[in-house]
Order: C-alpha cells, then sequence, then structure tokens
C-alpha cells in the first residue's frame, strides 16, 4: 500500500460531473477517496501532500487509439516505451490496437499483452482484439474469448474492413457479446493508390487524392448496419465535413460514436507540402474547411472522442518518397498540447475539450476511470495550461521520433501523472516531490 | 551571336533544377534564352564547349527512358563532362536498397551532377536533400519533368516567335503526367494561355488551379489554338478504368486533321515522345508539316545543356 495523496490548491477539471472549480483530492489505496471544495479538510498521517498551485488536475487522459511495435517490431515501440511516452502526455490508459506480429486476434495474444503490460509498463493498457483473423477482412474471431481475455473493443486498426456481409455479421455478433466495434472506415477501391487529401495540392504535387467520399461512403453503411443490429459502434476517425452530418443523424437512432485523430484538429493538407512523410496520415490531412468542420462537431458533441493516432515508425520506412513511405505518426506525448491549442484559440472550451479524452472513451470502453469521482481509479494529472515549450527530437521519450509536430511551439504540459495513485510521471520543471 | 558560356555572366541561382515552381520567369526566359544560344554547338562540325571538361555526370533512371537519357548524355559529353549513365530497376514490392541509400552511395564517388528520373513524385526532391551536388530532375512520377517544359517554351518560341499571348491546348492524359504540370507551371509564368483538354476521368481535382481553361470537348478546346500539344497515353494502365477502349479515346480525342482544322491555320503540332500512333494522334499528323516533334528533340539537347552549364560551369572561365 502506498501512503494516502493529498492534491491541493487544485483548479479541479472533471468533465463527467461537469466541474470546474478549486478544490483538493484525496486518493488511498489508488482509488479517489475524498474530494473537497476549496481546501482540504484535514489531511490523515502519513499523507503525501502535493501542492498543485492553483493548476489544472484532471482525470488521466484515455488514448483510444495507439499502435506499438510490441510484439514484432519492439525496434519501433514496446509497451513499455509507449507507456512512458504515454504517461509523459499525461494518458493514464491507452487502448492498444491489434496491428501487431502476430495480430492480436487470438485469446492466447490478448492474454500475453495483458500481462506483459503489467509486467512493463506504467500506465494501464486496454487491448483491442482483431475484428477479423490476421485483420485480412474474411472471417470474424472468437469475440466471447477475447473478451473474457481482457480485449475492451474490437477493432481492425489500420484497416478498414470492405465487404458489408461481413461488417454485418461481425456486429451482429459484436452486440451478442456487448462488445463494442471500433472501426476505421476508409473504401479501398476509392481510395486506390492515394496518398493525400484529393484536391488542386495533391494535384500541384503529382500525387494520388484520397476523396472524402472514400471515408463517408463506408461510414454511411457502418452507421446503417449499427442501427440495424443494435451493436455499439465507434467511427474510430472521421476527418471530413460529410461524416459529421451522417454521425449526427445515426446518433439518432442508433448506438453510436465517433473520434478523431488529434492531427486532424490541429493540421490540414498544406502541412504535408512538399512530400514531408511525417505528415502522411490516415486518414490524410484535409482541407482546412473540414478541420474547421470537425472542430465545430467538437463544440456541438458530434465528435465524442480525441485521440493520438499515436503510431511510431522508423526512419528507414519513412525516408522514403511520399507515395512509398509509411503512413502514421507519433503523438502521446503532444495529444494534450495540441489539444489546447483549441482552447487557446478560444474554439473549444477546456471542459468539452478534456471530456473527449476523459469521460466519453471511458463511457464507450465501459471504464470506470476518465473522471474524478470517489470510488474511481486515482489515474489523475496536474496540468499547466499555459506552460511554454517547442518540441524537440532530442527530448521525445517514445522510441521512434515520426513526430507531425517537430520543432511546434506548444502552450501548456503535463507536470505530473498519477496512475492509480502513484507519480508515474513527473515534469523536470514540477517542483512537487513523488508521490 | 554572343558564346554561350559568356563573358561577364551572372551565375545561375539555383544549386538544382528540381522543378518549374521553383523558378521565377525571369529565370525562365533566361534559360531559353541560354539554350536557344546553344543550338549552333550541336549543328556546328565539332559539337562541343569545354565548359564541364572535368565535371562527372551520373545520370541516374528508376525508370527506362531512352530518348531522355540520351539526350541529358549527349548535352553532358558536349560540354565535356564524364558521363555514367546507371539504370535501376525499381518495384514498390522488392525496394532493397532506398532511395536515400542510394544518394548516400553516389554522392560518395563525388559527382558534381545527378540527373534523377523516378516514378514517385517528390522523389528526386528528396534524392537532392541527401547529396551535395547539383540535382537536375529528369521527371519525378506525375509531378515535373521541368526540362520537357523547357525545351517545348524554346520550340514554341522558335516557331512563333514569342510565347506571350499565345494559347497552348493540352491534351490526353493530364492526370498522370508530369509533362503537362511542368508546362502550365511554365506557360502560365510567361503569360501563355492554356487550355487542358481530356476526358473528366483523365483531369486531376483541382487542375483549374493550373490550367486557364479546362474543356472535356477536343472540338472546342483546340478552336484558335496556336500550339496543339499531345501527351502519350498509358492505355495499358487506363484501358477499362479511365477509358473503356482506345477505339473510343481516338474517336473523341486523338488528334486528326479534322480537329486539328479547328486550331489556327499555321498551329504547331506537338508530343513529348515516345507516341502512341493512332492512339492519342493520327500517324498523318505525327509526321505531316505541321508537326515539330522532331525538333522538339533537337531543342531537348539545346536546353539540357543549358541547364547543366547554367548549375555547373564557373562562370569566370571565359569559354574557348
Amino acid at each position: 500500500m502506498t501512503a494516502p495523496l493529498v492534491i491541493a490548491n487544485a483548479r479541479i477539471v472533471d468533465p463527467a460531473s461537469n466541474t470546474d472549480r478549486k478544490g483538493a483530492l484525496l486518493v488511498a489505496d489508488g482509488r479517489i477517496e475524498g474530494l473537497a471544495e476549496g481546501a482540504p479538510q484535514g489531511v490523515p498521517d502519513g499523507a503525501t501532500l502535493i501542492d498543485a498551485r492553483g493548476l489544472v488536475v484532471a482525470p488521466g487522459l484515455i488514448d483510444m487509439r495507439v499502435f506499438t511495435g510490441e510484439p514484432g517490431h519492439e525496434y519501433r515501440e514496446t509497451l513499455a516505451t509507449a507507456a512512458d511516452a504515454a504517461a509523459a502526455g499525461g494518458v493514464t490508459s491507452f487502448v492498444l490496437m491489434p496491428d501487431t506480429t502476430p495480430v492480436v486476434d487470438d485469446g492466447a495474444i490478448v492474454d500475453f499483452i495483458v500481462r506483459r503490460a503489467a509486467a512493463t509498463a506504467r500506465v494501464n493498457v486496454l487491448p483491442a482484439a482483431a475484428i477479423t483473423r490476421g485483420l485480412a477482412g474474411e472471417e470474424i474471431t472468437e469475440f466471447g474469448l477475447l473478451r473474457e481475455a481482457g480485449a475492451v473493443c474490437l477493432s481492425d486498426g489500420r484497416r478498414s474492413i470492405q465487404s458489408a456481409g461481413l461488417m454485418r455479421a461481425a456486429m451482429t455478433y459484436a452486440a451478442n457479446f456487448d462488445l463494442p466495434i471500433v472501426h476505421h472506415v476508409a473504401d479501398a477501391s476509392l481510395a486506390g493508390e492515394g496518398v493525400m487529401n484529393e484536391g488542386t495540392l495533391a494535384t500541384i504535387s503529382g500525387l494520388k487524392g484520397i476523396p472524402a467520399e472514400a471515408e463517408t461512403i463506408p461510414l454511411a453503411r457502418d452507421l446503417q448496419l449499427a442501427a440495424l443490429t443494435g451493436v455499439r459502434y465507434h467511427a474510430a476517425q472521421v476527418s471530413t465535413a460529410g461524416a459529421l452530418e451522417l454521425v449526427a443523424a445515426a446518433k439518432r437512432r442508433a448506438r453510436v460514436s465517433a473520434g478523431i485523430s488529434i492531427n486532424n484538429l490541429a493540421l490540414n493538407e498544406n502541412d504535408v507540402a512538399p512530400y514531408r512523410t511525417f505528415f502522411k496520415l490516415s486518414p490524410p490531412l484535409r482541407s482546412e474547411d473540414d478541420r474547421q468542420a470537425m472542430i465545430e462537431g467538437l463544440r456541438a458533441g458530434t465528435i465524442d472522442v480525441i485521440h493520438s493516432a499515436h503510431d511510431p515508425q522508423d526512419s528507414e520506412v519513412k525516408r522514403q518518397p511520399f507515395a512509398e513511405a509509411s503512413e502514421g505518426a507519433i503523438g502521446l506525448e503532444t495529444l494534450l498540447a495540441a489539444a489546447l491549442r483549441l482552447v487557446h484559440s478560444g474554439d473549444v472550451e477546456l471542459l468539452t475539450l478534456l471530456r473527449a479524452m476523459t469521460q466519453r472513451p471511458a463511457e464507450i470502453l465501459g471504464l470506470s476511470s476518465g473522471r474524478l469521482a470517489i470510488g474511481a481509479p486515482a489515474d489523475i494529472i496536474v496540468i499547466d495550461p499555459d506552460y511554454p515549450w517547442v518540441v524537440a527530437e532530442q527530448d521525445i521519450v517514445s522510441r521512434s521520433h515520426n513526430t507531425a509536430f517537430e520543432g511546434a511551439r506548444m502552450q501548456g504540459a503535463v507536470m505530473q501523472t498519477f496512475v492509480a495513485g502513484r507519480s508515474v510521471f513527473r515534469h523536470a520543471q514540477w517542483p512537487e516531490g513523488d508521490a | 551571336m554572343s558564346t554561350p558560356a559568356g563573358n561577364g555572366r551572372r551565375p545561375f541561382p539555383h544549386r538544382n533544377l528540381l522543378g518549374i515552381s521553383d523558378l521565377s520567369p525571369y529565370e525562365i526566359v533566361e534559360l531559353i534564352d541560354r539554350a536557344e544560344a546553344m543550338i549552333p554547338v550541336s549543328r556546328q562540325q565539332r559539337k562541343s564547349l569545354p565548359t564541364l571538361s572535368g565535371k562527372t555526370q551520373i545520370n541516374l533512371f528508376f525508370e527506362p527512358s531512352t530518348r531522355t537519357q540520351a539526350s541529358f548524355e549527349i548535352a553532358g559529353k558536349r560540354l565535356g563532362a564524364q558521363v555514367t549513365n546507371m539504370s535501376v530497376k525499381t518495384s514498390s514490392v522488392t525496394k532493397g536498397e532506398t532511395l536515400v541509400d542510394t544518394a548516400a552511395t553516389l554522392n560518395a564517388m563525388q559527382p558534381d551532377v545527378i540527373i534523377v528520373r523516378h516514378p514517385a513524385s517528390g522523389a528526386v526532391e528528396l534524392l537532392s536533400q541527401k547529396v551535395g551536388c547539383a540535382v537536375i530532375n529528369a521527371g519525378d512520377g506525375a509531378h515535373e519533368h521541368p526540362t520537357q517544359a523547357l525545351l517545348d517554351a524554346l520550340t514554341i518560341r522558335q516557331h512563333k516567335g514569342r510565347l506571350a499571348g499565345l494559347t497552348v491546348a493540352i491534351c490526353g492524359d493530364i492526370a498522370n503526367s508530369r509533362v503537362a504540370r511542368s508546362n502550365l507551371l511554365l506557360l502560365g509564368a510567361l503569360q501563355v494561355r492554356t487550355r487542358v483538354i481530356a476526358p473528366k476521368t483523365l483531369l486531376p481535382r483541382g487542375i483549374e488551379a493550373l490550367a486557364t481553361e479546362v474543356f472535356t470537348d477536343m472540338r472546342k478546346g483546340l478552336e484558335g489554338v496556336d500550339v496543339v500539344m499531345m501527351l502519350r497515353l498509358q492505355h495499358e494502365r487506363a484501358a477499362g478504368r479511365l477509358i473503356p477502349s482506345v477505339r473510343e479515346y481516338y474517336r473523341f480525342y486523338g488528334l486528326d486533321a479534322d480537329k486539328l482544322s479547328l486550331a489556327k491555320s499555321d498551329a504547331i503540332v506537338m508530343h513529348p515522345g515516345p507516341m502512341n500512333r493512332g492512339v492519342e494522334i493520327d500517324p498523318a499528323i505525327a509526321d505531316g508539316p505541321r508537326s515539330v516533334i522532331t525538333h522538339q528533340v533537337e531543342m531537348g539537347v539545346a536546353v539540357r545543356m543549358a541547364v547543366l552549364d547554367a548549375l555547373l560551369a564557373d562562370p569566370t572561365q571565359v569559354a574557348a
């Protein structure tokens, strides 16, 4: 048992209870034991006291889309290095995508991930199991056994299921076990050989484009099938204005939610030029009009979740001509700071922003974390929302360095991260002691 | 006429020629002027200038090309450079050594210029970032082919006496053509009216940003133009998806005497080669009196000599 912990002099921001006020938190046995308005009402004997100095204290972030290289490509990222990066970014739980070697499509591999994470990772690792064997989009996996082994949701990761018939079968069977389906939608025949957003910029660059319809057509299919089957369906990442209309309409008749990569909220297609492969992402960075629509969708609640889409890739596969380079960028360490840009620009309230990274993912995944409530796991972060810093390659914690924010000026950083009441990260400039 | 490597010439302010988009209108005209001055070198008995003597030129072609590679080789040799040709077979499946590795290897051999053709857009720029010598783009994917646009402009100017104010129609597979992009950029920079003509399946989204006018009806598009520039159709790739058949394509988008009659009576016909006779162009037109296609090939050598000279020749050294 660790000593009790009191975090005092805090600006408590808890989206789940719509709270944003001064207060204190008491943590014991890895759970939140008490919440006080204003000063703490007595500090238990032997408790560690942390003075938050008026900074934001919020639930630890839950990142619904993280790739690592373990098992199979440990040189890119292990569970341990991803967890270190997560802790530094204020992410106390992340959903691990099943795109590993071997694929997480079998209970034994889920079990391996759970044990390996417990032994090596300092944050909570929540395995997503593959919807289809080998992510091949042909045969469904053993949803029941996968859930028993510890899978929190079903996802084909980077892959998108092309067959409507198979998707219907998967949704019907997933509803049977009440496992949410988290699906990245991309119509392979429409995306074709596309490598960036379709439009003038792609044409000038001589690159093949990916039209918005490669997203909206399979999304419309999935949303109709979700209504038909009653499954809990989460559109893993939407990027186009058209997708928002579909999701908003479907929410009235089906149990659906939608996520977005922070990259599609913070960046646009202009960042790609000229041929910067760290900006080669899936879905592609879209137009500024799309980005503005996504911000509005976040404000309106059409978009439920913001995730990092953390996808470590080594320089061998990134230092290639644009069309031949791998997709993906790391993002665990920059998720919060990049998201805070929307707060600093006046586009989104802090509570709304944090809700998309705490309360909503917890609700979608059925987790007890993601809130500052008595009895909830003490997954807590201290945020200085104004701390200025520059993203520098040498400071990156992740094993891979393919960030889309290299050199970016950020405002806002995590000062300390607690998982189950234990300090797992402390910022070098944060004077408070380890708990 | 002044010698091409003339006295008191200001240095060309670029290390590489990666695309027309990097050049100002003034620099484009300067390169065309320099190329024009190079024409007599190839027409004289002793076809050489010593301005690149002692320099090493590597032609690095990741895509097969007979005419462009030969054109660069001849241009380099006529300027006295040592020329090495490297053809690299690539496939996206078996990559083996990466482009960046290849660049580092060649760079260690201390070349003065590398001329690169690569099937991926942006690949030549990527390679240029990894080497210490000049790099000339001989075509990257569907992005740019700057020396082709320069030789086309020189050809037009030779026949029409000017560029500004003319109307040029570029017809065919615009979507996959680097020649079209470089030409649109160059002609647009020099106040030439450009038209692109193609079926919608071969017109990329947003092409209006590069062309003055967009046509899907070739007959309307050719009305009153000064220059008809045909593009090669990769019909093996396009068939069944982008176009239903060669015969339908030829019927609506092939250049024949009937369609050409809508252009100005003195309009010239161009093609970057290699031609598909009977696919995009009637053989009688390709080999007829309006065709300036072989003239384009000749101008190609002059343009490449001019570009090599501009990038490599020591301006303080006076030509013999």
